[in-house]
């Protein structure tokens, strides 16, 4: 019996015809290709690109430089120096991120207990230089303070969505 | 009775040996059963007011405190039991009803027993939604940082303080949720000991302000080592990060530091790090010195080295350099012709040969059990905080500590009785001691007072005994006298005679000695010039006795300095100078004043160029074309040091011989010297917190009260101190501690280079 049926099937083609419908249904649907750059992919709020440091309304950084970025990054990417500020509080002198090391797995994120380092929506971008020497491909605290400035207000309202899933 | 009489108990089904007396948590704790704790520390004693350790026992209605409940025969106890853990939860949930969660900026993080118990006994959830209590933080000195808010109140801090600094500094104040622990009015600990509530403190209330944000405990790599200060020789875990030396703590070990650090061993580390570390050679051009490269400077210093008339030629080494160090030092000088060697440079006295190897005459362990300690000359508990921790538990026994010094040194324990005299008058009362044993008096008058009389008897009838010199009494210009009696009291009573050299390897140094041909002394050195001088790690102003002397003698020689600071004497005077690794940067050996040997390895990458000082010595030794330098590594030269030092044992043995007439005459005002706790070797001198503490010198001179008075003079005035041919301006201090005709103006800090001897005539009028 069986072998009847796989005759029948290979007779008339129908595995064929099978597949043949797929690509004939998408081919008179939208099509999905976006021209990038000018079009561009909706990106999710938990999307993990450029990293980035915030600072509260008040202006002040919020790291604390407890070191639980550092110590939970698998690849080993973020470096921090701490000591105490002027006003004797605790600040980080030194906090990298070697971009060529990171992974963006996203874990300095969920370990920091201040929501100091975050990850944008960005993900276009370049390094111009690559001599280590430069350190172009280092994102320094300088660095990833400014990137938090600059985008604090779409950081703040992801951060604000997602906080019930958090 | 059997006084080793033992009990069996069963704890969670175990069936474990104990002795009557013990506590439940000591045998729990023996058997590597885990009972959660705060306020339990072995070396404290029972508070049980923490509750963690509670845990059930059979027909006991309700959970017991494992910390103070004594072992019974056959008594059960089961320490995870449900109704043990629900009990541990509940005390858990209560503790940290009031301690903040600020985890991630606070210095214990990561070591916390806190965080560590909560984790393992503690519930998952907070049902506490009141508002939390804070605690302003007082300052309590450069050493230790506060956050009170912290604390959980288990007071081993306060039992610390009492049982084993010896000084009542922090306590508690109020009750329940107003309760506080502080220092009742604000000011910096002064306990030597200090740092050791940093340890004790099972929360970030207590962390260490040198330490202070720098790094987390995951990231140190712990190394051990021996900490090189003292005569103690104290183990140590060297905390280590990126090569670098972030802190140290103690390492237990019973027969030596037991589980304590003096705070100078621990923050010492600061130096390795100071602004004139030295980073490069550095060799004398047109006049300053240049940096230069290492092969040109170690064949420049050889050339010198050979090029020196071997009978002027001569080296002197830091007491706390390592046995490899100056075993090697010595087989080059050797190698050279020379024998003129020697590391007691604080030493004031040479006139009579010294013992064999100077020791301590006992065991730390036996310390303890003395019934009769006489101190003469000797701040114990300033110049060897872990010893005097031995003497003063032999004290608290009922042990009689007596002490014949220049000075009413404070102790942290009561006298039983004491003589303080001027300088010249101390040789005077160890001969009336000496008289009322019936012992030679090296000619000195022999009359005894009732008090010489009872510190006599004190040690006649004491069944095991310690007369000891402290390192006061070594720097006395009548040392040998000083010694010599001390001897003949120790013989006559029957007691031990001990002594407590300058830095970590007195002994060892001198073990070395005693197997090497003898060459010139420090002393000789001085008086008969040299023409090429190698340093190892002295800094010649501050550690000579004789700093006028020293300096005549760099002004005419040429000046090698193997060093890993430079002062500025050797600025101004050493022709080369080479970078050597600090103590915790290198590897070798040091013996401790109880004779134990202990080897340790190099825990840190040493700063700039610097290089272990014995490769530097090695080197030195193949370009002067000495036979036998190829050692390899550092054990190679242990090795050979271990053949050279076979059945050479700490000896106190002195050779009879007349001793010397006493040459420190009475005068109108007499100087007293002494080394400061924090000024005694190049290191300790540039450790900044250290330098910050209210024990660290206050630059000014103290004189009595009554002498300022008679002298016209006020706290504050400035004044000119005169000795031999310098003199040196500071504002005047007044203190009652100091004997009527004497100012204490110290040795080894800052303007004591200006100076003549730490003892002798000086006089003081105002500036």
């Amino acid at each position: 019996m069986k072998t009847v049926i796989h005759y029948i099937r290979s007779l008339f083609l129908l595995e064929l015809f099978k597949g043949m419908s797929v690509t004939g249904r998408y081919l008179f649907r939208k099509k999905f290709t976006l021209n990038y750059p000018e079009e561009k992919a909706p990106v999710s709020p938990r999307f993990r690109g450029l990293h980035a440091q915030r600072r509260y309304p008040n202006g002040e950084e919020r790291c604390i430089a407890c070191k639980l970025c550092e110590a939970v990054c698998p690849a080993n990417a973020i470096t921090i120096e701490a000591a105490p500020r002027e006003d004797g509080s605790r600040r980080t002198t030194r906090y990298d991120i070697d971009l060529f090391k990171c992974i963006f797995c996203g874990f300095c994120e969920e370990s920091c207990p201040v929501d100091a380092i975050v990850e944008t929506r960005l993900y276009e971008y370049h390094f111009e230089d690559t001599d280590k020497a430069a350190g172009n491909y280092i994102m320094t605290k300088e660095k990833l303070l400014a990137m938090g400035d600059k985008y604090e207000a779409q950081l703040a309202e992801d951060r604000a969505a997602q906080a019930k899933y958090r | 009775m059997s006084d080793q009489q033992t009990i069996t108990i069963e704890v969670d089904g175990k069936k474990l040996e104990a002795t009557p007396g013990q506590m439940l948590i000591e045998v729990t704790d023996a058997a590597g059963i885990t009972v959660p704790r705060f306020c339990y520390h072995k070396k404290l004693s029972v508070a049980a007011n923490c509750r963690m350790c509670l845990v059930e026992v059979e027909n006991a209605p309700k959970p017991l405190p494992a910390c103070a409940t004594p072992v019974a025969d056959g008594m059960k106890a089961w320490t995870c039991s449900p109704l043990a853990r629900q009990a541990q939860k509940g005390t858990m949930e209560f503790l940290l009803i009031n301690h903040p969660l600020d985890c991630p900026i606070c210095d214990q993080g990561g070591e916390c027993e806190l965080q560590d118990v909560a984790m393992g006994f503690g519930g998952g959830l907070s049902r506490f939604v009141e508002g939390k209590r804070a605690v302003k933080s007082e300052d309590i000195g450069p050493l230790i940082a506060t956050d009170m808010t912290r604390c959980i109140h288990c007071t081993r801090c306060v039992r610390f303080g009492d049982e084993i600094a010896g000084v009542r500094e922090m306590g508690a104040t109020g009750r329940g949720e107003h309760m506080k622990i502080g220092v009742y009015v604000e000011h910096a600990v002064a306990s030597e000991l200090s740092g050791n509530i940093i340890d004790l403190c099972p929360v970030g209330a207590l962390t260490s302000k040198p330490f202070r944000y720098q790094a987390r405990a995951w990231e140190l790599t712990t190394h051990d080592s021996i900490a090189a200060h003292d005569g103690v020789g104290s183990n140590i875990h060297v905390h280590v990060r990126n090569h670098q030396v972030m802190r140290v703590v103690p390492k237990d070990n019973e027969a030596v530091n037991e589980t304590w650090l003096s705070d100078r061993d621990r923050f010492s580390y600061q130096a390795l790090y100071s602004e004139d570390r030295l980073e490069k050679p550095l060799m004398r051009k047109n006049g300053g010195l240049a940096p230069v490269e290492w092969q040109e400077a170690l064949l420049e210093a050889a050339t010198v080295l050979k090029g020196a008339d071997a009978d002027r030629l001569g080296a002197l080494a830091s007491p706390s350099a390592t046995l490899e160090e100056l075993h090697l030092l010595r087989r080059l000088l050797a190698g050279l012709g020379s024998n003129n060697m020697d590391t007691r440079l604080g030493q004031g006295d040479f006139r009579s040969a010294d013992p064999a190897v100077p020791w301590l005459g006992q065991k730390f362990a036996e310390v303890e059990n003395n019934q009769a300690v006489l101190l003469i000359g000797s701040w114990l508990r300033k110049d060897q905080p872990l010893l005097n921790h031995r003497v003063r538990k032999a004290a608290l026994a009922g042990g009689k500590v007596m002490a014949i010094n220049p000075l009413d040194y404070d102790f942290n324990f009561t006298l039983d009785s004491k003589v303080v005299c001027a300088p010249s008058a101390m040789a005077q009362a160890l001969a009336g001691v000496a008289a009322a044993l019936g012992a030679d008096t090296c000619g000195l008058p022999a009359e005894a007072v009732s008090q010489q009389k009872a510190m006599a008897a004190n040690l006649k009838n004491a069944e095991q005994g310690l007369v000891l010199l402290g390192s006061v009494a070594q720097s006395h210009p009548d040392f040998c006298l000083l010694r010599r009696l001390a001897a003949n009291i120790a013989e006559a009573a029957g007691v031990s005679l001990g002594f407590v050299g300058d830095g970590a390897n007195s002994t060892g140094a001198a073990m070395l000695a005693a197997r090497a041909e003898t060459g010139l002394s420090v002393e000789g050195m001085l008086e008969q010039g040299l023409d090429a001088c190698l340093l190892l790690n002295v800094e010649p102003e501050y550690d000579s006795a004789h700093p006028q002397a020293m300096n005549a003698l760099l002004g005419k020689a040429k000046v090698v300095a193997l060093v890993t600071h430079l002062s500025p004497w050797l600025e101004a005077q050493a022709d080369i100078v080479l970078p050597i690794a600090a103590f915790l940067e290198t590897a070798g050996s040091l013996v401790n004043i109880q004779g134990d040997i202990q080897s340790f390895n190099g825990t840190a990458r040493p700063v700039g160029e610097a290089r272990p000082a014995w490769k530097v010595l090695r080197v030195l030794g193949n370009l002067a074309d000495i036979e036998g330098f190829d050692y390899e590594s550092v054990t190679d030269v242990l090795d050979e040091v271990m053949k050279v030092l076979t059945d050479v044992h700490p000896d106190n043995q002195m050779p009879q011989a007349d001793a010397p007439e006493a040459r420190l005459a009475d005068s109108d005002l007499q100087r007293i010297g002494g080394t400061p706790l924090y000024h005694t070797d190049m290191l300790v001198r540039r450790a900044q917190a250290l330098q910050h503490t209210p024990d660290a010198w206050k630059a000014c001179l103290l004189v009595n009260p009554e002498l300022a008075q008679a002298l016209g003079l006020e706290d504050g005035d400035s004044v000119v101190l005169r000795q031999d041919s310098g003199e040196l301006t500071l504002p005047l201090g007044v203190d009652e501690r100091v004997p009527g005709n004497c100012v204490w103006m110290p040795t080894g800090v800052p303007g004591s280079e200006l100076l003549g001897k730490g003892f002798g005539a000086v006089s003081l009028e105002k500036a």
